[in-house]
This record gives C-alpha cells, sequence and structure tokens, in this order.
C-alpha cells in the first residue's frame, strides 16, 4: 500500500476518498421525499390552523408546532434516526433546525444548565440567527434608501 | 379539489428545496450548520427582491417550512416595519416576526434537556 504523505492542503481529500460512499441517487430520493412529507405535514397544520387563525398566524404557528413536535422527536432520539438516510430531508425543513438547538442542549446537560444546556443550544442556531437577522437588518435598511 | 392540490405543491416544492439541500451536500459535503445558514441566506435574498413571498402564496408550507422561509420572514417582517417605523422598525422588524419559531425552539429545547436522558448515537 502506498504511503499517503499528509499534508494540511491533501487532509480533506483523503478524508472523502475514505468516507463511506454513499449511492447519490438514493440519497436524493430520499430528501425529497422526507423533505416534501415534512413540508406536507407543516401544510395539514396551516389547514388546521386556518380555522381559527388568518392565513399569516396560521403559517407561523403551523411552523411552530413542527418545531416543538421534532424537539421531543430528538428527545426520543427518533429524529436523528430519520436524519441518517434523509440528509437535507431532515436538515433544511424548520424541523432540522429544531434539531439542531434541541440536540446540542440535551448532549451538554452533563456540563450543567449554564454553559452546557444553555450555551450549547445555539451552537447552530447562534450562527442561523446572527446570519438572518444581520441580513434582515441591511435588507430593511437597503429598502428605506431606495425605497422599495 | 383547491385543498389536496396545495398539499400535492407543498409536498414538490418542499421536496424540491430539500433535494437542492441534497445535491448541494453530495458534491461539497458541507456540514449541517453551513447548510442551513447558506439555505437561510438564500431565502432572505430572494425575499428581498420580493421573490420568496410569491413562492409561499403558490406553494404553502411547501416553502415557508424549510430554512428558507425563516430567513424570508425575517427580511419581510423587517422590511415591512422599516416601511411604518423607519430605522426602529428595521432593527426590530425581522425578530418579531420570528420569535414565536425562536421562543418555542428554546423552550422545548430546554423542556427536552430536562425531561430527556443523553443518549449514545447508533453507529
Amino acid at each position: 500500500m502506498a504511503q499517503y504523505e499528509i499534508t494540511k492542503d491533501n487532509y480533506k481529500e483523503y478524508v472523502f476518498e475514505k468516507m463511506p460512499k454513499s449511492s447519490h441517487w438514493k440519497n436524493m430520493f430520499w430528501a425529497f421525499v422526507v423533505g416534501g412529507t415534512i413540508c406536507v405535514i407543516g401544510q395539514a397544520f396551516i389547514e388546521l390552523y386556518s380555522i381559527w387563525f388568518n392565513s399569516q398566524d396560521a403559517s407561523v404557528l403551523a411552523s411552530g408546532t413542527l418545531v416543538f413536535i421534532a424537539a421531543m422527536l430528538t428527545g426520543f432520539g427518533v429524529y436523528d434516526n430519520i436524519g441518517r438516510f434523509a440528509g437535507a430531508g431532515s436538515t433544511i425543513p424548520i424541523t432540522g433546525f429544531s434539531n439542531a438547538v434541541v440536540s446540542p442542549a440535551l448532549e451538554f446537560r452533563a456540563e450543567g444548565y449554564v454553559y452546557g444546556v444553555g450555551a450549547k443550544m445555539f451552537l447552530v442556531a447562534g450562527p442561523v440567527i446572527v446570519n438572518g437577522v444581520t441580513i434582515s437588518v441591511v435588507v430593511a435598511l437597503l429598502t428605506l434608501l431606495f425605497g422599495g | 379539489m383547491e385543498t389536496f392540490l396545495m398539499f400535492v405543491k407543498a409536498f414538490l416544492v418542499g421536496g424540491g428545496i430539500c433535494l437542492v439541500g441534497q445535491i448541494i451536500i453530495n458534491y461539497t459535503h458541507l456540514t449541517n450548520g453551513k447548510i442551513l445558514v447558506l439555505f437561510l441566506i438564500a431565502g432572505a435574498i430572494l425575499e428581498g427582491f420580493g421573490l420568496y413571498s410569491k413562492l409561499i402564496d403558490f406553494a404553502g408550507a411547501g416553502a415557508s417550512v424549510p430554512i428558507s422561509g425563516f430567513g424570508c420572514a425575517l427580511v419581510k417582517g423587517a422590511v415591512k416595519a422599516a416601511k411604518q417605523d423607519g430605522v426602529y422598525g428595521a432593527l426590530t422588524g425581522g425578530l418579531a416576526a420570528c420569535a414565536t419559531g425562536i421562543s418555542i425552539a428554546i423552550v422545548s429545547g430546554y423542556l427536552v434537556s430536562v425531561l430527556f436522558k443523553p443518549r449514545t448515537k447508533k453507529k
């Protein structure tokens, strides 16, 4: 076997080479089906909440419900099992955001409720909120300047 | 019938957005956090041009449930408030529009970490 010279530059390539290869088509199929299904469940909640609320509020509450359900499923260890075969299908919906909040919170509980749960909860949520808020303020200010 | 059509559109558009994400992951090996931020920014920029709201009108939850819908809601809220209250609105509108989702995520995250025991991930 040829000896690899591991340098900073080719280390990433080396890791990709050694990673278990999973079929791209299978990945894409499950991402599509699982992602689509989560959105259909969301749509069902929108239809349900539309009975009592206006469409804007119904949409927000439906997403909120999905966030709560995903948090519980993460607690039961179910969501990570879905994630293993659904890939982006379970990451990109708002449920994936919820999973990214809850999962590290649970995992680092041993480090206490301040530096464990409180801090690690924002491991992924932090970057999402920081980028989201920044871009929203910038776009809003541009709209004010140029009268959008 | 119209309701049924809405479910079909939600499935196709929502699935389609996740499919695009999976293709990006397959070819770039981006981590989950980076994928989330990427789609959030994409949704936010599209909404900056007023486009993402149209997709939500068309596909309902198919466009609002993916994280790009979260980015859209932030920008939409900030722009709407900015038009009403100027700079003050630009600073408050985005987070105000997403406060429900973020609060539910934080509170349920706290709840789960109190109620459940961490489990070792299956290999």
